[in-house]
């Protein structure tokens, strides 16, 4: 006789128990530490932290090592912990004019005040396997080598980062006239909150630079890359990355001026992006704007990318491509709930199929009883 | 669990979701916006259920947690154990004992009372998502009554199948008003929607929408005259209880096209075999 399944609650428990030992992996390797992540897998904890919305190193490398390097797992615990943070106040805006720079390159000048500064990057390296860190050491052999140039490597060694201010290239445009103003608006009006609530259409500006920072890499560069290849095309200039250190303000009510309370590590791009003129408007050059925290170069770009493409409808452009259909990109951007609801597809639906498997029979059986058609 | 509140969520997040339920309740079959949270669980997962049951449990109410109409599948177990630590309170397998079920897919078999609750999973609110993929389109057509579109689809199935070709998540019109998706049961279940004593209560977190059909409320499968609704009907009864009014699934025992059929309502099932022997 048939005996329905049960033992739900046993098995869930089984499966966990099974995570925890597939996670450690061979207990005869040493296990990894939080600070060996957060140092050597830099850019994984970056773009953690990026998605998840939360500027915490630590956390995000526990995340990771709890997610065994699943990204969109790690993302998905650390927005799952910064829900149940209260919010103590809005920061001021951060000053991306005043950071303690470690890069910054301009596509459109050879040079320009400031100068060029190569800093930490993949660009140039040639990507050959570099054995040498297969071997345990150090793993600061291979400077001069195969590795990525350092800030050391420049021609002027730069002892200390430059403090002073270097004037972003947008600004410098922006003097002369060619290149749209922006309008910071109101520094009074209440910041909007994805994560409070929840998009509307149109969107503004604001919402929309938040749902990217938050948005899946993987997901902006193929949307990013597509306007290059034409669809969207908007013809964009890396008119700066920067990468660098800047400080975070708050105004605490009780003081009424801002103090600083944190440093953090953040890349900026500002695409620079041919505009013919309208009717309305005369041509220059317009914006699209990418940050993300850390180290986060190419999140920062295709960032950039898409928000200018998704400015067709503002600027009076024809929008017929996917990346510049607003409702199309901002509602399925986010990896956490795009993994999610791919995910539940896994769920049982033995009552919705059974419905169709009614259906599906019925239909049949109406088929063969007409004459074949 | 004592570091998280009652029920999980914040007191200001639960009464942010109240609110958008009051408006719910207060516009039948309209969706309400809200601001849904991350919650520990992965969106697809009732993540929109399980804010509403938190919004509302209290220390008092007995819960049920329904997937597939059975309180042992791994997702209803998963819920379940979630209420009970977070809020210690009572839980039962029975319709009949509990205050508030939250479900997916499924509306239990043994009729609803007066004063139950239940929370229904939703992963896509919006009625007419299939017909129009744009959410500024699909909340004028709303707004305007605009529902010729459904009843066009509706009809070319009709001409092409020669019946409404739309088994489950079958739409519904919310008291004359607004169409609504009852999320997806199967259409079996529909009628079960219609003046209902009890208060049905939609969530969908990743979507950020609440509805609802207060008790009492008319709620019409959407058909035509001369090809009114129908629900689906089996030529076997349950293997187990041999019920001929349940919903049935199909469990499929050997590779030579053996198949038995058993009521999907695991409580249902149950009680009437308990009652036969």
């Amino acid at each position: 006789m048939y005996v329905a399944v049960k033992g739900g609650e046993r098995a869930i428990e089984e499966a966990h128990r099974l995570l925890a030992d597939a996670r450690r992996g061979d207990p005869a390797v040493p296990e990894i530490t939080l600070a060996q992540i957060e140092q050597q897998l830099a850019l994984a904890v970056d773009r953690v932290m990026t998605e998840g919305s939360v500027f915490d190193r630590e956390l995000a490398a526990l995340a990771l090592k709890q997610a065994r390097g699943d990204m969109f797992e790690a993302v998905f615990l650390l927005r799952a912990y910064r829900t149940t943070l209260p919010r103590f106040g809005v920061s001021e805006p951060i000053d991306t004019a005043h950071m303690t720079i470690r890069r910054r390159i301009s596509a459109t000048f050879k040079d320009l005040p400031g100068g060029q500064i190569l800093g930490p990057t993949f660009d140039y390296t040639h990507r050959l396997l570099d054995f040498d860190l297969a071997a345990p050491g150090d793993g600061r052999r291979e400077r001069g080598s195969l590795g990525a140039p350092s800030c050391r490597d420049l021609e002027e060694p730069i002892d200390e980062p430059e403090a002073a201010v270097i004037p972003r290239v947008v600004d410098l445009l922006d003097r002369e006239g060619l290149i749209e103003s922006e309008d910071p608006g109101d520094e009074a009006e209440p910041v909007g909150d994805l994560t409070r609530e929840p998009l509307r259409f149109p969107c503004d500006r604001a919402a929309r630079l938040q749902n990217l920072a938050r948005g899946d890499e993987g997901f902006l560069l193929a949307l990013g890359y597509s306007t290059q290849r034409g669809y969207g095309r908007n013809h964009p200039f890396a008119g700066e990355i920067r990468l660098g250190e800047v400080e975070v303000e708050l105004a605490p009510e009780e003081l009424g001026f801002p103090v600083t309370i944190a440093s953090i590590p953040v890349t900026e791009c500002h695409m620079v992006n041919q505009f013919k003129g309208s009717a309305t408007a005369p041509a220059q050059f317009t914006r699209g704007y990418g940050l993300a925290f850390g180290e986060a170069e190419r999140k920062a770009m295709v960032m950039a990318l898409v928000d200018r493409a998704l400015r067709a409808g503002e600027l009076s452009e024809e929008a017929a491509s996917p990346a510049q259909d607003e409702e199309f990109v901002l509602y399925h951007s986010d990896s956490v709930e795009a993994s999610g609801f791919v995910q539940h597809l896994k769920l049982p639906h033995y009552v919705d199929f059974q419905s169709e498997l009614v259906l599906i029979r019925n239909l049949r059986a109406a088929a063969g009883e007409r004459p074949s058609a | 669990m004592s570091e998280y509140n009652f029920a999980y969520l914040d007191e200001q997040t639960k009464r942010m979701i109240r609110r958008a339920l009051l408006k719910a309740v207060a516009i039948p079959g309209y969706q309400v916006r809200f601001g849904s949270r991350e919650m520990p669980l992965s969106y697809g997962w009732g993540t929109g259920g399980v804010q509403v049951t938190a919004a509302i449990i209290g220390p008092d109410d007995i819960l049920k947690v329904i997937d597939q109409g059975a309180d042992d599948t791994t997702n209803a177990v998963s819920i379940r154990k979630f209420f009970a630590r977070t809020t210690g309170v009572r839980t039962t397998t029975r319709t009949e004992r509990a205050t508030l079920i939250q479900t997916r897919h499924r509306i239990p078999e043994t009729p609803l009372r007066d004063g139950q609750i239940m929370v229904f999973q939703v992963p896509i609110p919006e009625p007419l998502r299939w017909l129009e993929p744009r959410e500024s389109e699909t909340r004028k057509m709303h707004a305007l009554e605009e529902y010729g579109i459904m009843h066009v689809r509706l009809y070319e199935d009709i001409t092409l199948h020669g019946r409404v070709a739309t088994a489950y998540d079958y739409p519904v019109r919310v008291n004359g008003r607004y169409i609504m998706r009852p999320s997806p049961i199967p259409k079996f279940d529909n009628p079960k929607l219609d003046r209902s004593p009890a208060l049905m209560l939609f969530g969908a977190g990743r979507e950020k929408r609440i509805y609802a059909v207060p008790p009492w409320t008319p709620v019409k499968s959407l058909d035509f005259k001369d090809h009114p609704f129908t629900i689906e009907r089996w030529a076997q009864a349950c293997a187990l209880c041999a019920s001929r009014e349940s919903f049935l699934d199909e469990v499929i025992v050997d590779d030579k096209g053996g198949r038995i059929f058993v009521c999907s309502d695991t409580d249902y099932c149950g009680r009437r075999q308990e009652r036969a022997r």
